[in-house]
């Protein structure tokens, strides 16, 4: 590798050729502040608009200050990172970034986890110079997403997640100078527009300008309502991510100390997604393997590939911007959809109360669930399947609000009858995943053999888009994998344009699947976070006694008692759905 | 004048002449030529400024070099009857006097506007006539694209957008980047406030635009030019499609120009009117559909520009001066102007001066000549106070730079800027303070928003300026002021920002006992900003009638009937009932 000889602050340094400053100094442990910057080297995404101008350094012979994260070193550049004029300029563009901020930490949701709020920390502002007027904007409340943009700081982290890497495009700048502000396209609600709730921009955003809705209030006066028996159901994501909330080092799996929180919350049952997680498997493997079946036997009218229908994101990516194609994807409900039906009839008879009385509570990596339950078309007579779904940063608030010592927490077993759960439902959580546990059923199913070696490494990683052919016992099955809407989108053209080579494709909105979710303890940019995360949904399911879904006990005990097969009229009603065309959903109403 | 006329009737396209009447003069003339019979053989055409906008509306009859100022619509059956039929001069319309004062033309030098007003503009005869593709024909047939740009090199012209980069040298760097498709592009996103001179061109010889670009894109290896240009330039982009039109049917742009195997097309692509679209990279964002946001340079357009590809930004006025480079040549033109600045600039004249409008002087003319060989000095024979140059990303010059010779290097070294050619002269009735915030209004209007310190900073400045000129400042302020334009100008994204606490920095600098004035001493020395001035009753004449007492809505006015009455300023709102109610002027501001 060439390098070349540079100079910062003094001292000589060599660094490869091409380097940028900031990761020039980062090298060799010079740290330069930075604001909009994002760069999440695992999934090749990096936002350096060279706005907030917080990252500036003095460079020998350029008149102006250079933003470090976007100029690239040259041969024996001379770069001040701490000299007076830099340390000035930087502290002023900050006290003018907060000049434009509402002050107020002291009851800001994002309070503790803000970028703004650490970085005035760390450059000691303690006084507000400038004083002006503020830019104010009408705050926009969708069923997952809150919108304040009196708290955008301009970073515009989240069009690069919204247009580059999900391709959703329901963000853009609007206006000029200091009315400048990120929005959705003539000032449309964000409930009006294309936007599919995936959470990206919620997951890189630096401030409280777009937060999750808040529906930790809503859960604890259910859960004081002794009229009401309150179950929950935790997301595989969720247990490899939480623990970080509360100091654990990432990928720390918390699931037993979750499991007692949630118990001493006053949750009557604590349930797992992993049991719906295998119950989707059923359904979704049973359609494969139905299409598959009928495909090979020279049936012109189905559809292949079937793409996974887990991810509520992906789901209203493709009703917005491929509607021609909502035959295509797996019919089975979400695995949070098909735990909130089963408990509401199958559970809520066992358990011998009203439908109306039993309260649904999900806790998701994902804030599209939140949209997800409140489909109409996931409701009975108005009474949803699952009535609030908290993201996991909703959760661990909630712990600290009631008190709970979380480290100090003995581990506790999640309830029965749903919480019983393969090792395949728990790799439900990360990209790839699903996939895995689809074909370690479908295979036994279709070849009637027994697999042997459960673990599909080839299906395994971070690439945005993998595929993998498997070999089922002579036929040859071909896997696709994406996540990260963008990818999505390269492969439903793909399949539009009949080029399509694929069996079966799993698609996950989020970067790295369920564990990047936009619910989730924020990754600041460290995407080694999200590898350490994969890393321990794996290692869950290694340890796991029963590491096939149709294999789960539990869900053997539901098919006998009540659904009866997979693809059944029962099973139909229950765990199955369709789709809407929304491509003409977006309406301007608005002046 | 080459086309079938025999006579036309030049009428300044200034924008005060154009707005002085609220008809289209040049329509009514033709129609009223047409009454009488006239109008196969002379017409009326929209021309250039003539630097008279005082006097305006003008019109300049040519061949005959007549010029008629104050010109009303009744004025137009005389000007026919009397000149145009009976070759009588109309003496009236003639403002002699300020002719002979200002000399306007004498110390000025055509090259950019050398065909304004001269040609028709719609007809490509006219050009073609004045030597017009003359100079295309030459680089393709006698010189190679890197003879061409040696030639530009030699000339030592420099960008007339603001910057002043050596265009040869910008054209270098373009034709030795690889690609397979290259652009040349024509900045004509004219902003600063006031200036008009790239309008003119394109209205008044948009061929000569033509040419330049067709001569670059041969130059640098590019078959594909585009011209980006305000919406809000109507009659320029009417020309311009006319002049396109024109070019093409006769070969001189399209395919296989003068038989060789150059090709070249152009375009047009239309800006809404942002300032920042002036800004080349923020322009070639706005090109490919984008939101009009600068980017970080380097990557430099002419290595990575429009759609990714080189791409050479010139702005119109530099285009302008390109044909006349090629056929006079490069020696001729280095021969203009001063030792780095070669050449003519533009500039347009406005503000506190008799004589206002576009003029174009050799690089070199000192800032006296201009204001009052040219611009026939300042109004009312006041003061000389300030001239800003460079619109708002320039600075002010003053009475010390009267002698300063005018080009690019003496100008920044002066704490001013080129800039575009704006030039604003103020009198001792401007207040600096005012002007500066003037300019900051119009860039926080015009910052795209995309950098902090643009987007929050200039407002902030802004803000604190008002603050300073409605007598609420502090001493704090001014050091505020200080830090934060240094800050704004050393961490902005783009030229915008870069520049735009310069109109502060420089009068700070040249004016600063005014801004001292204001927060120390709260007065504004110039008396223009009005906040300072306080009601008072004068012990002369007031008689004590309890009229201003009786109407004053605040209750301000204390006295009793027939004694002398005093205004609490604590209370007063400066509302001036007082002064309109009182019978016996004893009302007096101060």
């Amino acid at each position: 590798m060439d390098t070349i000889n540079i100079k910062i602050d003094n001292k000589n340094f060599q660094v490869p050729k091409g380097t940028t400053i900031l990761d020039a100094a980062k090298s060799v442990g010079i740290k330069i502040p930075t604001l909009c910057y994002m760069h999440l080297h695992d999934l090749n995404v990096t936002h350096k608009p060279t706005g907030c101008r917080i990252c500036v350094v003095e460079v020998e012979g350029r008149k102006n200050l250079v933003p470090a994260c976007a100029t690239e070193c040259m041969p024996g550049m001379v770069i001040k990172n701490q000299s007076i004029r830099v340390l000035n300029s930087r502290k002023t563009v900050l006290e003018l970034i907060l000049s434009d901020h509402p002050a107020e930490c002291l009851i800001c949701p994002k309070s503790g986890d803000c970028d703004l709020q650490n970085m005035a920390q760390e450059m000691g502002i303690r006084h507000y110079y400038y004083k002006g007027e503020q830019s104010t904007y009408i705050k926009d409340r969708s069923a997952a997403i809150k919108r304040d943009m009196d708290k955008c700081i301009g970073c515009k982290r989240c069009l690069t997640m919204c247009n580059d890497v999900q391709t959703v495009g329901a963000l853009s700048s609007i206006n000029r100078g200091f009315m400048s502000v990120v929005s959705p396209a003539f000032q449309m609600d964000l409930a009006e527009s294309v936007c599919t709730y995936c959470g990206q921009c919620v997951a890189v955003c630096p401030t409280a300008a777009l937060t999750e809705i808040d529906h930790t209030k809503t859960v604890i006066r259910h859960l004081a309502d002794p009229s009401k028996t309150v179950i929950v159901q935790t997301a595989p994501a969720v247990r490899a991510a939480l623990g970080e909330e509360f100091g654990y080092d990432p990928g720390t799996l918390v699931t037993g100390k979750m499991t007692a929180a949630l118990k001493d919350l006053g949750f009557d049952y604590v349930f797992d997604t992993d049991f719906a997680a295998d119950l989707t498997i059923m359904e979704e493997g049973a359609e494969l393997l139905d299409r598959l079946t009928r495909h090979l036997n020279g049936d012109p009218t189905v559809k292949l590939p079937l793409l996974t229908s887990c991810c509520p994101g992906w789901v209203s990516f493709f009703e917005h911007h491929f509607p021609d194609m909502k035959d295509i994807p797996s019919t089975a409900r979400s695995p949070q959809q098909m735990f909130g039906s089963i408990a509401k009839t199958y559970l809520a008879d066992k358990l011998g109360i009203k439908r109306k009385d039993l309260v649904v509570v999900s806790i998701m990596p994902c804030l599209a669930k939140k949209y997800e339950c409140s489909r109409e078309e996931f409701a009975t007579d108005g009474n949803p399947d699952v009535d609030f779904v908290l993201s996991t940063r909703e959760l661990a608030r909630l712990i600290k609000q009631a008190g709970i010592d979380f480290n100090s927490l003995e581990h506790a077993d999640f309830d029965n009858p749903m919480g019983e759960s393969s090792g395949a439902a728990v790799i439900f959580g990360t990209t790839g995943g699903v996939i895995e546990a689809a074909v370690r059923t479908a295979y036994e199913v279709f070849t009637n053999q027994k697999l042997h070696k459960v673990d599909f490494e080839q299906l395994r990683g971070m690439e945005w888009i993998r595929e993998s052919t498997i070999d089922f016992n002579g036929t040859p099955i071909k896997i696709g994998i994406a996540h990260g809407l963008g990818n999505a989108r390269k492969l439903l053209e793909e399949i539009r344009a009949g080029k399509s080579q694929y069996h079966a494709i799993e698609i996950m909105a989020c970067p790295g699947g369920c564990i990047g979710g936009g619910g989730q303890p924020l990754h600041h940019g460290d995407s080694n976070i999200l590898l350490a995360r994969q890393k321990a949904l794996y290692s869950e399911d290694k340890s796991k006694v029963i590491r096939k879904s149709h294999e789960n006990p539990s869900i053997k005990k539901l098919y006998s008692e009540f659904l009866g097969s997979p693809m059944s009229e029962k099973a139909h009603k229950l765990l199955h759905t369709h789709y809407f065309d929304k491509s003409n959903n977006v309406e301007i109403t608005k002046n | 004048m080459s086309s079938k006329y025999k006579k036309s009737l030049l009428v300044c396209n200034g924008s005060s002449c154009q707005k002085a009447m609220n008809i289209d003069l040049v329509q009514h003339i033709n129609d009223k030529l047409k009454e009488y019979g006239l109008d196969n053989e002379i017409n009326a055409i929209l021309s250039v400024c003539f630097n008279k906008c005082s006097i305006g509306p003008n019109i300049i009859v040519h061949p005959d070099n007549v010029e008629y100022s104050t010109v009303t619509k009744d004025d137009i059956d005389d000007i026919i009857i009397e000149h145009l039929l009976n070759n009588r001069i109309v003496d009236r319309l003639v403002y002699n006097e300020i002719n002979e004062i200002s000399g306007t033309s004498k110390k000025q030098y055509r090259i950019v506007l050398r065909n304004c007003g001269f040609i028709d503009p719609e007809n490509i005869e006219d050009y073609i006539e004045l030597k017009g593709y003359d100079a295309l024909a030459k680089c393709l047939t006698e010189y190679t694209p890197v003879e061409t740009i040696q030639e530009i090199i030699k000339s030592g012209l420099r960008g007339r957008g603001g910057g002043g980069f050596s265009t040869g040298l910008k054209w270098e760097i373009t034709s030795k980047s690889e690609a397979d498709q290259k652009y040349v592009v024509c900045n004509a996103d004219e902003g600063d406030p006031g200036a008009f001179m790239d309008r003119s061109v394109l209205e008044g010889d948009p061929h000569s635009v033509i040419e330049a670009m067709a001569i670059c894109g041969y130059a640098i290896g590019a078959n594909k030019g585009i011209v980006y240009i305000r919406a809000e330039y109507p009659l320029a982009i009417k020309r311009l499609k006319i002049a396109i039109d024109q070019a093409r049917e006769y070969g001189l742009i399209g395919k296989k120009i003068f038989g060789t195997d150059f090709n070249f097309e152009i375009e047009l692509k239309y800006g809404a009117g942002a300032f920042v679209c002036g800004e080349e990279t923020a322009l070639i964002q706005s090109m490919e559909g984008l939101r009009g946001e600068p980017t970080l340079k380097p990557p430099f357009p002419s290595v990575s520009g429009y759609l990714g590809k080189p791409t050479n930004v010139n702005n119109v006025e530099t285009f302008a001066n390109i044909p006349a480079i090629i056929n006079k040549g490069s020696e001729w033109f280095s021969s203009i102007g001063t030792e780095k600045s070669k050449g003519t600039k533009v500039f347009a004249l406005a503000g506190k001066i008799n004589n206002v409008g576009l003029i174009e002087v050799p690089m070199g003319t000192t800032l006296r000549e201009v204001i009052y060989d040219i611009g026939g000095g300042i109004v009312n024979d006041k003061k000389f106070k300030a001239a800003q140059t460079g619109g708002p990303s320039g600075g002010c010059l003053t009475e010390k730079d009267l002698d300063l010779p005018i080009d690019f290097d003496s100008l920044s070294a002066a704490g001013s800027m080129m800039g575009s050619g704006g030039m604003i002269i103020m009198d001792e009735d401007d207040c600096m303070v005012a002007m500066a915030r003037f300019y900051l209004e119009f860039t926080v209007e015009e910052s795209c928003g995309k950098c902090a310190p643009c987007r929050i900073g200039n407002k902030r400045l802004h803000e604190m300026l008002i603050k300073l000129c409605d007598d609420k400042g502090t001493l704090e302020d001014i050091d505020l002021l200080r830090n934060l334009s240094v800050v704004v100008k050393d961490t902005s994204l783009c030229g915008l920002g870069q520049t735009s606490p310069n109109p502060i920095l420089s009068t700070m600098k040249n004016f600063y006992d005014e801004y001292h004035a204001h927060v120390v001493d709260h007065k504004c020395p110039s008396g223009q900003c009005t906040s300072f001035l306080k009601y008072y009753i004068d012990r002369e004449h007031c008689i004590g009638c309890l009229v201003c007492a009786r109407n004053c809505p605040t209750n301000a006015i204390f006295g009793e009937k027939k004694k002398l009455h005093i205004i609490n300023h604590e209370i007063c709102i400066k509302c001036g009932i007082c002064m309109d109610k009182c019978k016996f002027d004893a009302v007096y501001l101060n």
